[in-house]
């Protein structure tokens, strides 16, 4: 009890990270663990170099978008520490239909539309709020690798493009974007059950 | 049945009197066959009968003289009768498909066993007895495989197995739970006197309880299927109902085991056997099943020679896998049902399309057959008065316990599960599940079986299963709509593939999978994962063929398929609006050489200046002058030629039958047992050839007079086109449309060559952009003049027009046409081609090169 204690003294604005991501204590301190792992020089704050070192998410095909991510959070962030690394976590909590929300928060971090906009800015790299065509195949080059050619990619590019491209710029907004998953079980599909 | 209206009920009264005669010339056979066939668990109905006939045939009879013709009852009596159910039962729900308002509010399952108890009340009336009843034999080897093997084959494997956890403690604990709790409550109730004396020891009460405690996979997905309820909530029952038969079948097995064995002899080590043989049946049934995949995967790499028979192997290897199972006292249920969920994925690429499809369809003309089939006996064979004990307390306690400890394990695993669960099943959810608990065919078969040696009640034990499975399939099937659209259970989103949707599910898996390095957990992610690096890596390269592994990513076979589904719209859609011959680009070809020598011929044919705007042409036309794109001359098409068309389109099918294709409508019907007739397109490819050759003569004569048929082509960006399309699908259409992009990149712009010739060329070298690949490299005339489209395409605009693409995997290669064309030249129709002694003789490669040479 006194080691938790502590590991939660040590962290700054405990109680309102843990409202505003809705995660437990337990959660806090074995993520906090985590955080300590990977930041290797005690700097209290995680820059590039540390994510880059975890070998799977080197392999990951989207990986590099992913550290990315949370380094996004800010404006021009260089460094991520606890609070926004918890927060970029708390996307990925399951959302829980029981409890209900607090009524200060009206939209919890890990609410359909934020998972989404989550995914949304994997896409959208120069942030202008549009996933061209460009950033797509980046997207889909990545993650098919060598199975297709580059006309294939193309093609697919171009026909995922129409589908949700209502408005006929090439680009899918963010609009577009929710609109098309609009289906797709997204709390299910962007959530990981030991974050709950 | 009032509701019924009057074809129904004379295909009904049809029925009736259709099995009448049978039922009733069943008199004769039944009293030395029936013992037999009643008695006998091992034979089955054929063999016995076979038996009959063999004895009846093969006395060698003194005849007088030579008979015409003899009645061979005997001799067919086995088979015709089965042939003659199978109809009668298939017939029966055609009845009830006839009119769909009735099976809107009753559920066929139901429906088929109350036209069941009216057959089996005829065969009782002809024959004061029950002729025929389903027996266990004929249920579990003959009817029963194909169902769980369609239901394996067809599983949405992802689903399935991301819910494994689930279904397997619905299945397993769910299932013993609620035979223990049924067969212990109904001994307890029995020992306080509720039921009054009765022959049966606790042992027997277990057993009756584990043969009761079977969800039935056949009657669950009868009913579900038509509920349409979400498909986490359809993958729960539906998996629990298909992996508790085999568990089911086990836990019977082995109380059946305690019930010979006798209360005296059991002990603590044979209760732990019994546990020890519950998992190693189960489990080393799904063995078998994967075992039996891997060889039929195994074996479906190398069918391509036999393609078709290759759809047999899938039906032999998963019928053996459940004989076998079945020979080793394993479970055979969850064997086939292994046998199909494994190996699913891998024969579906490694065999040709249309042979998976074939495999589809069998399937479920099979399992669709038998399980109407079940239910129509089931109806049949409660129509005995022998089995018809009653007693109240029995009867009523056992429903009410069925019922209510069904609820009470779901309630309670799910309870359970949704601690852990990510997706929590909601309260309703559980109501349906709890209410899906639908007792069939299995309960019944393993009721049939009972030793009536060892169990006394035997018959009350049968009874009181029809009773249940009545209640369950007929009470709560007709229920279930009502009560999930009453409690709002979340249904199946009937959503189109979408290759966003399809996209963003392979950026959340590596999403999470990164998430889960980086929170430095090993998650489901991890496992997925894991598994799928080890499945590329070792399970496709030994499964799957070579070739299929290629071709095999996810995402561009969604699109592919996409593809697939849009080019058959867009037929079916121009079908539908007139004649898509015109994508032909023979038959455009074809026109302009009519209009061309329109002059010449009209004393031949009078009609072909009038037609010169007719399908074909003006389409082509108005697409080229408009520069619009195929999907919208569509639209040009109807309404310019809505006026025209009546009386045209009489001629001119008039003048394509005179004078066209003769060789590929009247292609020749070979009967092959190997082989689908291939063999039509070759006619097309000698017709391409002429053309081709024709196609050329004309170029070389305009080059020869000075006039140079140059083709500008118009370089409008892609974008252009793509902004004009009204919608995403219409560029889709154009897309799929082989030659369709083309045709708008050339204008005809050219001030040498006359209107005459200009006309004639354009559709003529842009339709058949294979005419001109084909022969592109041998032409000797400038390159300026023709510079091959998608070449010029391609350098002058980024982006790749995926047309082009189509085209490059036409199916007649360049090279295909000269392989092929000089063999066939000496067969070639000269009848079939409109323009053939008019212009001069079809050309051959002599011929060719000669006029080279002069030029």
């Amino acid at each position: 009890m006194g080691s938790r204690g502590s590991t939660l003294s040590k962290i700054p604005n405990v109680d309102k990270l843990m409202q505003e991501t809705g995660f437990s204590q337990a959660h806090i301190i074995r993520l906090h663990d985590r955080f300590r792992a990977l930041d290797n020089d005690e700097k209290g704050y995680l820059c590039p170099q540390d994510f880059e070192a975890i070998k799977e998410l080197a392999m990951n095909p989207i990986g590099d978008r992913i550290i990315g991510a949370f380094f996004a959070q800010g404006p021009q962030q260089e460094t991520v520490d606890f609070n926004s690394f918890v927060k970029v976590l708390a996307h990925f909590r399951p959302t829980d239909k029981n409890r209900p929300k607090e009524s200060t928060s009206p939209d919890p971090i890990n609410s359909r539309t934020n998972k989404l906009k989550f995914a949304f800015q994997l896409y959208d790299q120069d942030k202008d709020g549009k996933i061209s065509r460009d950033e797509l195949l980046q997207v889909l080059r990545a993650m098919l690798e060598m199975q297709v050619t580059e006309e294939q990619l193309e093609s697919i590019t171009d026909r995922t493009i129409q589908e949700s491209d209502t408005d006929r710029d090439n680009a899918i907004s963010f609009e577009e974007f929710r609109k098309s998953l609009d289906k797709v079980n997204i709390e299910h599909k962007m959530s990981i059950r030991f974050l709950r | 049945m009032a509701v019924l209206r009057r074809p129904e009920c004379l295909l009904l009264t049809a029925l009736l009197l259709f099995c009448w005669p049978y039922s009733s010339s069943a008199l004769q056979w039944d009293e030395d066959l029936n013992v037999e066939l009643r008695d006998a668990d091992n034979a089955t109905a054929e063999t016995s009968l076979n038996k009959q006939g063999n004895q009846t045939e093969h006395a060698p009879a003194t005849i007088d003289t030579l008979p015409i013709v003899t009645w061979k009852w005997h001799h067919v009596e086995a088979p015709y009768l089965v042939a003659l159910w199978v109809l009668v039962c298939w017939l029966c729900k055609l009845v009830f498909e006839l009119n769909h308002r009735v099976t809107n509010i009753f559920p066929e399952s139901g429906l088929l066993i109350l036209i069941g108890f009216v057959l089996g009340g005829i065969v009782w009336g002809a024959d004061k007895k029950a002729t025929f009843a389903l027996q266990p034999t004929t249920f579990f080897y003959y009817l029963l495989p194909q169902i769980i093997l369609d239901a394996g084959y067809c599983m949405p494997n992802k689903l399935f197995f991301s819910n494994m956890g689930a279904i397997l403690v619905y299945a397993v604990i769910g299932t013993c739970w609620n035979a223990g709790a049924v067969g212990i409550s109904l001994w307890g109730c029995y020992e306080g006197g509720a039921m009054g004396h009765l022959e049966i020891g606790f042992l027997q009460f277990l057993l009756f309880g584990s043969l009761l405690s079977a969800v039935d996979p056949v009657a669950v997905i009868a009913v579900f299927e038509e509920v349409h309820v979400n498909e986490v909530l359809f993958i729960l029952v539906f998996g629990e109902s298909l992996l508790n038969d085999g568990v089911t079948v086990v836990l019977y097995n082995v109380c059946d085991a305690f019930v010979s064995l006798g209360a005296a002899k059991i002990n603590a080590a044979e209760i732990i056997k019994g546990i020890i043989s519950f998992f190693v049946v189960a489990f080393g049934g799904a063995l078998v099943g994967v075992i039996f995949a891997i060889i039929l995967c195994l074996l479906t790499r190398c069918t391509k020679n036999i393609q078709i028979i290759e759809a047999g192997f899938i039906f032999v290897i998963s019928y053996l896998s459940y004989l076998t199972a079945e020979m080793l006292s394993l479970s055979a249920i969850m064997a086939i049902t292994f046998c199909g969920v494994c190996s699913q994925k891998y024969i579906n690429v490694n065999m040709d399309e249309r042979s998976v499809n074939t495999v589809r369809y069998a399937m479920k003309v099979f399992a669709n057959g038998s399980e109407t089939m079940i239910f129509v006996f089931l109806g049949i064979s409660a129509i005995d008065p022998a089995i018809w004990v009653w007693n109240t307390g029995f009867i009523l306690l056992t429903l009410l316990f069925v019922f209510v400890y069904r609820i009470m394990g779901v309630f309670f695993l799910t309870w359970f599960l949704n601690k852990t669960r990510l997706v929590p099943v909601e309260t309703i959810e559980q109501v349906i599940m709890s209410y899906g608990g639908l007792r069939g065919g299995v309960a019944y078969a393993l009721a049939t079986v009972l030793d009536p040696v060892k169990i006394k009640e035997k018959n009350l034990m049968l009874c009181t299963t029809f009773l249940v499975i009545y209640f369950t399939v007929v009470l709560q099937g007709v229920t279930m709509k009502p009560l999930v659209k009453w409690l709002k259970v979340k249904r199946s989103a009937q959503s189109e593939l979408k290759l966003i949707e399809k996209l963003n599910n392979r950026t959340f898996e590596h999403t999470l999978c990164a998430v889960e390095d980086i929170c430095g957990r090993i998650g489901d992610n991890w496992w997925i994962r894991g598994w799928n690096r080890f499945e590329q890596k070792w399970i496709c390269r030994y499964l799957m063929k070579p070739s299929a592994r290629k071709s095999q990513d996810y995402l561009f076979g969604v699109f592919h398929q996409l593809n697939l589904e849009d080019a058959v719209n867009y037929v079916s859609e121009g079908e539908r609006r007139g004649s898509l011959a015109f994508m032909r680009s023979e038959d455009a070809a074809s026109v302009d050489f009519k209009k061309k020598f329109g002059t010449d011929m009209s004393d031949i044919m009078p009609d072909i200046m009038v037609n010169t705007d007719f399908n074909g042409l003006d389409v082509s036309m108005s697409s080229v002058t408009r520069e619009s794109v195929p999907s919208v001359s569509l639209e040009i098409h109807e309404n310019d030629t809505k006026n025209l068309r009546n009386n045209n389109d009489v001629n001119v099918h008039h003048l394509l039958q005179q004078h066209l294709y003769k060789s590929r409508k009247h292609h020749r019907h070979k009967y092959s047992r190997s082989h689908f007739s291939i063999n039509q397109s070759e006619d097309e490819v000698q017709e391409i050839f002429q053309r081709t050759m024709r196609s050329r003569l004309e170029s070389f004569k305009s080059a020869k007079m000075g006039v140079a048929p140059a083709k500008k082509i118009s370089k409008h960006p892609q974008k252009d086109r793509q902004q004009k399309m009204s919608n995403g699908k219409s560029l889709d259409k154009s897309k799929a449309h082989p030659y369709g992009d083309e045709d708008f990149e050339f204008s005809d712009g050219n001030s040498a060559s006359g209107g005459e010739a200009a006309t004639y060329q354009t559709p003529y070298a842009t339709r058949s952009g294979i005419v001109n690949r084909a022969f592109m490299p041998e032409m000797d005339t400038p390159p300026t003049m023709r510079t091959p489209p998608w070449l010029s395409q391609a350098e002058t605009d980024g982006s790749v027009a995926p047309s082009q693409r189509a085209q490059r995997s036409l199916p007649w290669s360049p090279s295909n046409i000269r392989r092929l064309a000089p063999l066939r030249i000496s067969n070639r129709s000269t009848d079939s081609f409109i323009m053939a002694d008019v212009v001069k003789p079809p050309e051959n490669p002599e011929d060719r090169n000669s006029r080279r040479d002069e030029t």
